[in-house]
């Protein structure tokens, strides 16, 4: 037992666990994309009155597994004048941004790939970079429609994300920390100790007031932020067919794709541990006391499962029954309304905060 | 040599390599994501340094907002990018005596300051347990109340700037106005007109 | 090596994952497909007809407005994270002194957004 104990504590045994670990979360993410990816198809289809996939596997399980293999089988389609560099670049890009953001996720108790004391700012970073990938991937194919798709999304994504970062910024004001993972600790008791109620301390409540209406523009946001209906105009198939995916085939496609999703679910994850207390359950746990780490570890996972998975479903409702917004209305959505309050509202937390500590 | 001086020298490596390929590339796009690519190696050596809000800053600034600038100026610019190099011989000498001033400059100021023990310092604070982000909030609007509010100042010359340069109203737009359109009642909308037999209306 | 450091390891190995697994996924189709391309299949797409010109056109200067707008509004956020971390952690009158002082920055800058708002460069047309 010693010498394994000797093991892990080498470069080489750190290597080992650390790749685990994130062969572990890389795994996990995309097996969960895969049901969730299927679970956006069938609310989708649900809320038509059609079935949705229903034939690969028992209610269609499977059917992301067979999408997978398709799109291994089709053929790498490169248009002619296309930058062959960049374009096959992109889909990477955007894959591999969509991906790393989960390192820093918290997903239970002492469950985090890298604890560092900022990770707020650096999901803030990788969300930020995703619009490389968009903006690669339209310019490299060469052909209109992808050029025009990717310059309306590199406007939306970066109008949206002042305010995302403005709102963060109520956050951290309420916790005092960058850290995910102290940030979850903060919230822990039962929500109404959740930032969304104002972060518990008892005299915080009022707050609740300013973090509701936050908490609901955050995640507008994360749908600007995301291209996802009603903010799909990158992607508007009435008038760009398919915004700057149009050239794309076989799995640089799929790697859109993923990332795509991938995001999605990571902006969920940002909701559920800025405002929903992350692996936090709604309730005080003293019980944890007598369990096991690995089961109440467990335990705070299902509860983190449990969030995001609602706010997935929030998303996929809101493709199902809201319109496309038009860019005008986009923009001014974004710049005229979402920006000046979201200001007001650190300028009130922040004066909450410093005037009711003494 | 350890992990940390392998990890320095790659990320060095790799930052100049990329900044040499953002002079040299043919084509302008390229230039900007060697561009990035160098941002990066540099959020990296802050990384190793110990700042870390300043590796993360550099990335959500400059690679997340100045690069996309650079690449919609790139993309949008329809310039010749080779008549532009054609002159690239002629300003090479006034190109090189400004680089090697910079040069010069730059190796007086490290100098100095590592002369005057700021490495030390730099330590000191560390052992403070606090993180760097917590340290600079501690000073920034404080101790050094004066720099921040002309940083205020020159994001606003820069946001005025920005739109007495770039904003041209295209003549004959017609804009949603909500207000106006939330506000029409049945009244200012919709008139009946009984209108006779074999008549018709006008205006 | 610190434990500083030992926390931001893990992200490049997390980096070097993914780029390997986006890599293998592209390879792998690589490998697999047929590939036939023929002139029709690789030309760009168009709606029955062949591009008039270049795809790359110029575009609008009002994307460029936008950038540099976000670009100052990024800086605005950046300058306060570190103060929104610290501000309950400063004895209480400084902390009062850091609130006003930030008030005032938003202030200035909401002077600047004001004008943006009142010169229309916030409509899109």
């Amino acid at each position: 037992m010693g010498d394994i104990q000797d093991f892990w504590g080498t470069p080489v045994g750190w290597t080992l666990i650390t790749l685990g670990e994130v062969l572990l979360v890389v795994v996990g993410v995309l097996i969960s994309l895969a049901f969730l990816l299927l679970a956006d198809r069938k609310i989708w289809a649900g809320v038509q009155m059609r079935k949705g996939p229903n034939t690969v596997g028992a209610f269609g399980l499977l059917q992301s597994f067979a999408d997978f293999i398709k799109f291994l089988m089709k053929e790498i389609v490169i248009p002619a004048g296309a930058d062959r560099t960049v374009f096959l670049l992109a889909p990477l890009v955007s894959f591999v941004l969509a991906f790393i953001g989960w390192a820093v996720i918290p997903f239970a108790p002492g469950w985090v790939v890298s604890n560092i004391n900022v990770g707020i700012l650096y999901l803030l970073a990788m969300s930020s970079l995703g619009v490389y990938g968009i903006i690669m991937g339209g310019w490299a194919s060469n052909s209109k429609y992808p050029f025009l798709g990717s310059l309306r999304s590199a406007a939306q994504m970066v109008s949206y994300e002042v305010s995302i970062g403005f709102i963060i910024v109520t956050v951290i004001l309420l916790t005092g920390s960058m850290n995910l993972q102290t940030i979850v600790e903060h919230q822990s008791g039962g929500f109404w100790n959740w930032n969304v109620l104002g972060g518990g301390l008892e005299k915080n409540w009022p707050m609740a007031f300013v973090m509701v209406p936050m908490m609901v523009m955050f995640f507008i946001s994360a749908l600007a932020e995301t291209n996802r209906p009603p903010f799909d105009l990158p992607e508007a198939e009435s008038e760009l067919v398919a915004g700057y995916q149009v050239e794309y085939s076989s799995t640089p496609y799929l790697l859109f794709m993923i990332g795509e999703y991938s995001n999605i679910v990571l902006m969920c994850a940002m909701i559920s541990i800025l405002f929903f207390g992350g692996w936090q359950a709604p309730f005080p746990t003293p019980f944890l006391a007598g369990w096991a780490p690995i089961l109440a570890s467990l335990f705070g996972l299902v509860w983190f499962a449990i969030k995001i998975v609602f706010w997935f479903f929030m998303f996929a409702m809101i493709k199902a029954i809201v319109p496309r917004y038009r860019y005008d209305q986009l923009m001014r959505l974004g710049w005229k309304i979402f920006l000046p309050t979201s200001l007001v509202a650190v300028a009130v937390v922040a004066g909450w905060r410093i005037f009711t500590s003494v | 040599m350890d992990l940390q001086a392998i990890a320095f020298y790659t990320l060095a490596a790799i930052m100049l390599a990329a900044a040499g390929l953002v002079v040299t590339a043919r084509n302008p796009v390229h230039s900007v994501l060697f561009l990035i690519l160098a941002f990066f190696s540099g959020a990296g050596l802050f990384v190793l340094l110990g700042a870390e809000f300043l590796a993360m800053l550099l990335i959500v600034v400059y690679v997340g907002a100045v690069a996309v600038l650079f690449l919609f100026v790139v993309m949008m610019l329809d310039v010749d990018f080779v008549s532009l190099r054609s002159g690239f011989a002629q300003y090479m000498p006034v190109g090189l005596v400004v680089s090697g001033l910079l040069l010069v400059e730059m190796v007086m100021v490290s100098g100095a300051v590592a002369s005057s023990g700021a490495a030390a310092k730099v330590k000191a604070a560390a052992v403070t347990g606090r993180s760097n982000i917590e340290e600079i909030g501690r000073v920034l609007y404080t101790d050094y109340v004066y720099f921040f509010q002309a940083a205020g100042l020159v994001l606003l010359v820069a946001m005025i700037g920005a739109i007495v340069l770039t904003l041209r109203h295209k003549p004959g737009v017609r804009r949603q106005n909500i207000a106006d359109q939330t506000a029409r009642t049945r009244k200012s909308g919709l008139s009946i007109v009984k209108v006779a037999t074999g008549e018709g209306i006008s205006e | 090596m610190n434990a500083f450091l030992l926390q931001y390891l893990p992200i490049l190995v997390f980096l070097a994952v993914a780029v390997v697994l986006g890599a293998l996924f592209i390879v792998g189709a690589w490998a697999l497909a047929p590939k036939h391309p023929d002139p029709e299949k690789i030309s760009a797409y168009e709606c029955g007809f062949n591009a008039f010109e270049d795809a790359r056109m110029k575009f609008d200067v009002r994307f460029y407005l936008v950038a540099i707008l976000f670009i100052i509004f990024d800086l605005e956020v950046a300058f306060l994270f570190p103060w929104a971390v610290s501000l309950m952690k400063l004895p209480h009158a400084t902390g009062l002194f850091a609130f006003w002082s930030m008030l005032g920055f938003l202030g200035v800058l909401t002077v600047g957004f004001i004008y943006e708002w009142k010169k229309g460069a916030l409509e899109w047309e």
